[in-house]
């Protein structure tokens, strides 16, 4: 079960690369687990590591003046493979939020489902918040779910994002949707019998 | 009111509607494979709750198994224990499993249409992005996470909004030596890689009408590559010969009957959509991808493109892309030399994929540089390439044909292609890394990997013909 969500303050990570599809998050050969801990471990690995094992110094990631719970990314973020271990992998590395001009569908909705709150804000004020962290990587930026806002500490300059009320509503009491379908048996029950699908 | 074909699927499987939020859609066929089902077992379990439906989950092994010695146990541990739990829990739960070394298993996407489990109008999710194949039969089906694949093991439904719809229509037919994979990687170098995002499409028109069902599987196998949620092409005689004997289709008067429910599923002349767009297949040549997303594709013929020439999307990556591929603007692709070579994948691993790259390089030889790894898409795909002589030509050709399994597509098996090596691959990404770590990845059809495969080089299969 994810936690409750509502207002998060914090620094940022930017990562301003468009496209960043889910093999880039979390590659292929690091799906073998049976289980949904531990994939932090290896989110961006192929930016983050060379070959060999050693850290990349050019890899945000790795920049010691970056840190916080929110990683800041590129138009179309999430897009590729369905794999809801990138999704995993974000939240196990320790970001609670992940904000971009645009994300893919899928990834989307495994975010959703597992806490990690996607907040779309526009490219002029994605690139305003980039510039921010960029310049002063001190700087906090509060996001407040229940009002759909993001701001930017120092100046104040805020956004608002959209989210379906249901989902709103799920994040911010830490429940999901399988709580609910279970809730619907007999209607899902009705539906069959209707359609002759029993 | 008209409604498009997708409208009409997908509002027939609406089982309740919540207020500003998703629809709750009865789901008729699962798909479940070994990567993405053992965290939804796992939470199934701790939560208490039992598979509702078992008998509308289909399940085998793909992504993870070796291509060579299937009988033999997989080395790799992890790997071993993925497939393992997926038996652990089809028994468990009462799914039928057509797992390794059974004579239907194979990739889920090419198994579910060549069974017959796969049927006009029906609404498919599968833990996978690429479900979108199975819109080519006019069905509404689409990828999802393993959080959904627990929803939908424990009830039978998803909850997802509805997304918006868009047509795409390619006039005219395609020409010689160009094939689906070249129409459907134009598409998607004229839209983006992200163009389809929030979508359904329809794909239309007279070159879409004209082609085979695995041709009309690959295109819509490759929607999600524009970001689309699916594709669909809407079901026709094409369709109904495809389907109709198929194993677990229905048969006989329930055929006929069944055909006649199908035949209404196609978008009413006068229906909106979201957004249209129209090609014209005459324009389209065999393609390649030079860059590090699906989008980044040019015409064999053309030159790799400058920061003016590609879509406003991919101009500040163009510079990142370049560099992995170790490609310079401006520069021809033809002729580069190519020592790798991939056929396989849910989306050209199909019969009629391996039928055209064998009849490609009947009597030529492979080039010597060149490592070919031809990978058929299921067991059954395997046995009518022997029953048909395929193997017969590969094998003079110099070429071998492995075993059924997802393999160099995503690289989670042995098949990993070494970094810094070019790959000529008719799967479907050419992220980095995609198919191994610093692997260079040129997406194009089984004719342009044919042709690659016999010279050595990028070569546009065409002369050849
Ligand atoms: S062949 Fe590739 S794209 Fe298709 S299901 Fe397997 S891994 Fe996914």
């Amino acid at each position: 079960m994810p936690e409750k969500l509502n207002i998060i303050e914090s620094t940022a990570c930017p990562l301003p690369v468009e496209n960043i599809d889910t093999d880039q998050i979390i590659p292929a050969r690091f799906l073998k687990a049976t289980k949904r801990e531990g994939f932090g471990e290896n989110l961006f690995r192929d930016w983050r590591y060379n070959a060999d094992g050693s850290t990349r110094e050019d890899f945000v990631l790795n920049h010691k003046k970056y840190s916080g719970k929110i990683l800041v990314a590129g138009r179309n973020f999430g897009c590729g493979s369905s794999r809801e271990h990138a999704a995993w992998a974000i939240y196990d590395y320790g970001f609670s939020v992940v904000v971009s001009s645009f994300f893919a569908d899928i990834f989307r909705n495994n975010s959703l489902n597992n806490g990690l709150l996607p907040v779309q804000v526009s490219d002029s004020f994605l690139q305003i918040l980039l510039t921010a962290i960029q310049a002063e990587p001190e700087t906090e930026i509060r996001i407040d779910l229940e009002k759909q806002t993001i701001s930017i500490g120092e100046t104040g300059q805020s956004e608002s994002f959209g989210i379906s009320s249901f989902k709103k509503l799920c994040l911010m009491n830490g429940y999901d949707d399988i709580d609910f379908l279970v809730s619907l048996k007999d209607e899902i029950h009705v539906f069959e019998e209707k359609t002759g699908r029993c | 009111m008209s409604k498009t074909l997708f409208d009409k699927v997908w509002d027939a499987h609406i089982v309740k509607q919540v207020d500003d939020g998703p629809d709750v859609l009865y789901i008729d066929r699962h798909y479940i494979h070994e990567v993405t089902s053992p965290q939804a077992f796992a939470g199934l379990e701790k939560r208490g709750l039992t598979v509702l439906r078992p008998e509308r989950i289909v399940a085998t092994a793909d992504h993870n198994v070796p291509t060579l010695d299937q009988h033999l146990p997989i080395r790799n541990e992890l790997s071993r224990l993925q497939v393992e739990t997926l038996i652990t829990n089809c028994r468990k739960h009462g799914i039928g499993l057509y797992g390794l070394n059974h004579p239907y298993q194979g990739i889920v996407h090419v198994i579910g249409p060549e069974l017959g489990f796969t049927l006009p109008g029906l609404t498919i999710v599968c833990g996978d992005s690429h479900t979108s194949t199975h819109g080519a039969f006019g069905c509404v089906a689409f990828g999802i996470g393993t959080s959904e694949v627990e929803m939908v093991l424990a009830s039978q439904c998803i909850m997802q909004p509805k997304p918006k719809s868009m047509r795409i229509s390619i006039s005219n037919r395609l020409g010689k030596g160009v094939t689906a994979k070249d129409l459907v990687l134009y598409v998607i170098s004229k839209l983006s890689a992200g163009g389809g995002t929030g979508h359904f499409i329809e794909f239309a028109g007279e070159a879409i009408r004209a082609l085979s069902m695995e041709e009309r599987m690959t295109i819509c196998n490759m929607s999600i590559e524009m970001g689309a949620r699916g594709g669909m092409i809407a079901p026709d005689e094409t369709t109904f010969s495809y389907v109709k004997s198929r194993e677990f289709a229905p048969k006989g008067a329930e055929f006929d009957s069944a055909v006649e429910a199908w035949k209404q599923l196609k978008s009413d002349e006068d229906a909106l959509f979201g957004q249209e767009f129209t090609f014209d297949a005459s324009d389209i040549a065999p393609m390649i991808t030079y860059g590090t997303n699906p989008g980044m594709g040019i015409k064999i013929s053309s030159a790799i493109p400058d920061e003016d020439e590609v879509l406003p999307n991919d101009r500040k990556g163009l510079g990142k892309a370049l560099a992995y591929m170790n490609f310079e603007r401006g520069k021809p692709i033809a002729g580069t030399s190519v020592n790798y070579v991939f056929v396989g994948s849910c989306t050209n691993g199909r019969i009629e994929d391996i039928r055209e790259f064998a009849g490609f390089v009947k009597g030529k030889k492979k080039a010597a540089n060149v490592t070919a790894w031809i990978v058929p898409g299921s067991k059954q795909v395997e046995k009518q390439a022997e029953e048909e002589g395929l193997l017969r030509i590969l094998e003079d050709a110099g070429f071998a044909l492995r075993q059924p399994g997802c393999s160099a597509c995503l690289a989670m098996n042995d098949d990993i292609i070494p970094s810094g090596e070019y790959c000529v691959s008719t799967s479907n990404r050419n992220f980095e890394g995609r198919q191994g770590p610093g692997a260079r990845t040129l997406l194009a059809s089984p004719l342009t990997a044919a042709a690659a495969a016999v010279t050595g080089r990028i070569t546009d299969p065409r002369t050849f013909l």
